[in-house]
């Protein structure tokens, strides 16, 4: 099985309102892949991913989620492929416990009652969220219910899971279990996309990155050649990583590529 | 002068079995901007909202100990009275807007006061200036972008004249955009008006740059006080006990002291000069 490629041809947007958010963007993600989004707000960014499994559909162009075109299939359908996690959990959950709310997908897509047991136990406590199951969400933080979202996406086990802004409002050890979860997304073949300001997040973690400005696909290609790409950078307004930032002032490591991580940079030491 | 001062302080919610906050001791002196960083459920909210009355008025909880601020008794005054010196910005600036316009929401704390109409006018001008909304008076509070409410939840905190702001993760729903205007905002009116401000913050590298004093709060004790520069390189061993993060730079100097003068950096500006080729 090829998994599901998420392929945008020509792709456009424009709302009701006449405001076109994106235009003419082509690209393919394909399975497994680790990849980014980024940009201002504005940006068309968030517009772009909200296509990927049919929150929108496109008003110019195609798309095709592996062998579906998004305008001829529910979003039903698109989900149980494409997870989307949003960036507010309030936007999100709705449910009277994080049981519940973690029940609920597994549910829609069929399982029946033991298998869902098992799976919300398992996720629960990949997550840490064992001890709050009986909690109502709301009774929770901002950080922690914006991981009982994040669960009760992973739960369904899509080929393709999108977090938007996943660590925003996050501490020390929300970030951590968020960037752990992505890697084990990435061993088990899942694509993860991630739409992010958090440009430590994008360098370490992701592989590939789509730069979004005014409407447009403006750079797509590995963030170590990203983040020395100064047109881009300026462009965008896209803030590297202390560490890219140091490296480059110092001419430290390789001219060629940037220095993306803490444990990168200890290599040239 | 200490325009904060806490001594043995410790806050119990009723249906909880963990103090929130168990025995703090702080100090502030005035004009100072004091970080408080910490894990989730580490004491921080509970921490700036025993500073602006809102535990134990408004929510439950026992307190004991001493707390003095800004001259007064936080539990022993309304929390309105309480807020002509202790400004408040909470993370979700949408949850605090209800009127149609921004002159009106800014104007509603200064109303309820019974603040005469001249004065009120006056104060709101200038907190708008302040943070910069000049113009923005007959917009909806709801139709303007994050960081732009999130300015004005501070301009209706400062039109009272608060000696105090108190900011509980007041980015923690913004964009970079957002994030920088607070941040300014919040450094201009530290600097240049001299409020004093305690702000809970996840964003490291830009308490770095301008905190004067870092409070690290564990499991509702304060664990360490100091300078960025004294706290940050002492937690970077730490960082996944004590659930806060180190600026990059730190993480990275602290790995490789011997290539940096004097002390360890928090800043990419601080390591660009110390780094020896």
């Amino acid at each position: 099985m090829s998994g599901t490629e998420i392929k945008c041809t020509k792709v456009g947007h424009t709302y009701p309102n006449g405001v076109q958010a994106i235009k003419d963007v082509d690209v393919t993600i394909n399975q497994g892949e680790m990849v980014s989004v980024v940009g201002q707000n504005g940006s068309g960014k968030t517009t772009l991913v909200k296509h990927f499994n049919g929150l929108l559909k496109p008003t110019d162009g195609d798309i095709t989620v592996g062998d579906l075109n998004t305008r001829e299939n529910p979003v039903g359908l698109l989900a149980e492929r494409v997870g989307y996690v949003f960036q507010n959990p309030n936007h999100q959950i709705f449910a009277a416990s994080v049981h519940e709310e973690l029940s609920f997908g597994l549910k829609n897509i069929g399982l029946g009652e033991s298998e869902i047991e098992i799976k919300v136990k398992d996720i629960a406590e990949e997550f840490l969220l064992t001890e709050y199951l009986e909690l109502n969400p709301y009774r929770l933080g901002f950080s922690l219910r914006k991981t009982v979202g994040m669960a009760s996406i992973i739960a369904m086990e899509p080929d393709v899971v999108i977090l938007d802004e996943p660590t925003t409002g996050q501490d020390y050890s929300g970030v951590k279990t968020i960037k752990e979860s992505m890697a084990k997304l990435k061993s088990e073949g899942k694509t993860v996309i991630v739409v992010s300001h958090d440009m430590p997040l994008v360098a370490e973690e992701t592989d590939r990155v789509l730069v979004m400005c005014n409407t447009e696909l403006i750079f797509d290609g590995p963030p170590a050649d990203l983040f020395i790409n100064k047109p881009i950078l300026e462009k965008t307004n896209l803030k590297p990583p202390q560490i890219t930032a140091f490296a480059e002032a110092k001419n430290y490591g390789n001219n060629e590529k940037a220095i993306l991580s803490v444990d990168d940079a200890l290599k040239y030491t | 002068m200490s325009i904060i001062k806490i001594e043995n302080l410790s806050v119990q919610y009723l249906e909880q079995e963990d103090k929130a906050l168990d025995e703090i001791s702080l100090e502030v002196e005035e004009g100072e901007f004091v970080a408080i960083l910490g894990a989730h459920g580490a004491g921080k909210t509970t921490l700036c909202l025993s500073i602006n009355g809102i535990v134990p008025n408004m929510i439950n909880a026992d307190m004991f100990g001493i707390i003095e601020v800004a001259g007064e008794v936080p539990p022993k005054i309304p929390v309105r009275e309480l807020a002509r010196k202790v400004g408040s910005v909470f993370d979700n600036p949408e949850f605090q807007m209800s009127q149609l316009t921004v002159f009106e929401e800014v104007a509603l704390g200064l109303q309820n006061l019974g603040v005469d109409k001249e004065t009120i006018i006056e104060n709101i001008t200038t907190s708008l200036e302040l943070v910069g909304l000049s113009g923005f008076e007959e917009r909806s509070p709801f139709e303007i972008s994050g960081g732009q409410q999130q300015r004005l939840a501070m301009a209706s905190a400062l039109s009272m004249k608060p000696q105090i702001l108190v900011l509980d993760e007041p980015t923690s729903n913004l964009d970079p955009i957002g994030k920088e205007e607070v941040f300014t905002v919040t450094r201009k009116i530290n600097q240049e008006e001299g409020l004093t401000v305690i702000i809970a913050e996840h964003e490291v590298e830009v308490i770095a740059e301008y905190a004067d004093k870092v409070i690290l709060l564990e499991q509702g004790k304060i664990t360490q006080v100091g300078t960025p520069e004294e706290l940050f390189p002492k937690i970077v061993e730490m960082q996944s006990n004590v659930g806060v993060r180190i600026p990059q730079i730190t993480d990275f100097a602290s790995r490789v002291p011997n290539k940096f003068q004097g002390s360890i950096p928090v800043t990419v500006e601080q390591a660009i000069e110390s780094y020896i080729q």
